[in-house]
């Protein structure tokens, strides 16, 4: 069943796989969580806020996103990210956006939903008290979740955030549906061109496996270092 | 914008020359559920085998539920789809790797398998949740009964773990019914890859895809209120409320 596995086909290209295609994965990934981050926060406190205006447009943009398939968000931005870069800056034709481009900006703004419902739960483990303390203080909103909220709501939220961000590291795989060469797509091509389907998929699988569960080991040992003893 | 709409062009017929593209847009929709819906009884069925061993005394039933948790948790699931479309078939004896690659709907019966096996370890993680939620005294109050530890399990600890565990089944379900996407892959001609493919041909990009969105968004709404309906069907009087904070992690 092995007889015919052909390790070399693997060596010859760990350059491409690792330098065109794991690069282009871990730089989404990384940019993708920042932008994540920091979107889902601003999500998370407009839905948090008690203005109308603020929070229904933000529960529903949540909503929306974590009721659609990623693959069907990808396929939505990829046509529409064109659009919006004309709508901004301002342009007579549609843009023509890289790949990479497309596809930071369809993950930012997928994942910010899924970053700001964590967030809201964060901001929402924060005991009442303590925002009725700043205010008595005289601190301003900015000032009451730059200073006391939000520091205690990451440091609660920080294994689910990670936990998070390796579910985006495997979900960037997806991008394969528009034949960009991210890992899989590096792996894929290789395996198309010299039909070593199994070799290169079977590779692929294992590089994904362990690092995303090295990633889950240290956010467990992470887990049991973070949390505050109450 | 230069973008011109045309929202007739659902009733105009779409190259296969019977269907309009409406309906392959509901043609598309009936693959999804029937994917989703496959994959959830495979999913359920081998996450609560793998979610009870985890929680039996045996330490080697329990590594082996661990392992398989990891192992279907930490691939991606377009990797596993793949590893289960092309790979599995060339390592099987040739008759089989024939007999598999020649099946009709060989990718509906890939998805199903790849998308029920994914899911299985989230369901897996949720079903040992339930169950450690579940006071202690439970279990051996069943087994000083006279029960065995089999009976134990089904008729005093898994009926409440379900229950405790209902709504983080739920989001699970609506992720197996967004999963199926990821399908159209392997070839699989569900809702997402009918919308991109009237898109291919017709060229109404944002029409097509508003329209599968809108149905995904119907889905999500009707097993959402389903699975409240099914919440206060089974609730048991003087239980539940609280979901337990364990099951909230991944």
């Amino acid at each position: 069943m092995f007889a015919d596995f052909d390790f070399e086909v693997i060596v010859r290209s760990l350059p491409y796989l690792f330098y065109d295609g794991m690069t282009f994965t871990l730089m989404l990934t990384a940019l993708a969580t920042c932008g994540g981050i920091f979107f889902g926060t601003l999500l998370a406190m407009m839905r948090l806020s008690g203005f109308a205006p603020l929070s229904l447009p933000a529960a529903g943009y949540v909503n929306l996103m974590r009721s659609v398939p990623l693959v069907l968000v990808i396929f939505w931005f990829y046509f529409l990210v064109p659009f919006i870069g004309q709508w901004v800056t301002g342009a007579s034709q549609p843009i023509q956006v890289g790949a990479f481009v497309s596809s930071l900006v369809t993950f930012t703004l997928f994942e910010a939903a899924y970053f700001a419902e964590i967030m809201r739960a964060g901001i929402q483990s924060i005991p009442r008290g303590q925002v009725g303390a700043a205010q008595a203080l005289g601190m301003t909103y900015l000032q009451t979740m730059g200073y006391i909220v939000l520091p205690q709501a990451f440091r609660n939220m920080l294994p689910v955030l990670l936990t998070q961000t390796i579910v985006l590291f495997q979900d960037t795989s997806l991008v394969y549906v528009l034949s960009i060469t991210d890992f899989l797509g590096a792996a894929s091509k290789i395996a198309q061109r010299d039909g070593r389907l199994v070799e290169m998929y079977l590779f692929a699988a294992l590089v994904y496996f362990v690092i995303s569960f090295v990633a889950s080991l240290l956010v467990r040992r992470l887990q049991r270092r973070v949390a505050i003893i109450r | 914008m230069n973008y011109h709409w045309n929202w007739g062009i659902f009733f105009q017929t779409s190259p296969d020359g019977v269907h309009t593209y409406l309906e392959t847009l509901l043609l598309g929709t009936g693959w999804t559920l029937a994917t989703a819906l496959s994959a959830w009884c495979l999913a359920l069925g081998m996450g609560s085998l793998v979610g009870v061993i985890r929680t039996t005394p045996h330490l080697w039933l329990v590594r082996l539920g661990n392992a398989y948790v990891e192992v279907f948790r930490n691939i991606p699931l377009l990797v596993q789809m793949f590893l289960w479309y092309f790979v599995l078939p060339e390592l099987l004896p040739v008759w089989a790797g024939d007999w598999l690659k020649q099946l009709p709907d060989a990718s509906f019966y890939t998805a199903v398998v790849s998308l029920g096996f994914y899911t299985s370890a989230r369901v897996a993680e949720q079903v040992r949740a339930g169950i450690l939620s579940l006071a202690r005294g439970q279990g051996w109050a069943a087994l000083a009964l006279g029960l065995t530890r089999t009976q134990a399990y089904i008729y005093v600890l898994l009926p409440m773990a379900y229950r405790i565990i209902l709504p983080p089944l739920t989001s699970e379900f609506l992720n197996i019914i967004k999963n199926s996407a990821v399908a159209l892959t392997i070839g699989l001609m569900e809702l997402t890859a009918r919308a991109r493919a009237m898109q291919e041909f017709s060229f109404q990009v944002f029409e097509a895809f508003t329209a599968a969105t809108v149905i995904y968004i119907i889905i999500n709404i009707i097993v959402t209120f389903g699975m409240r309906w099914v919440e206060r069907r089974s609730a048991v009087p003087g239980f539940i409320g609280a979901a337990p904070a364990a099951a909230a992690t991944h």
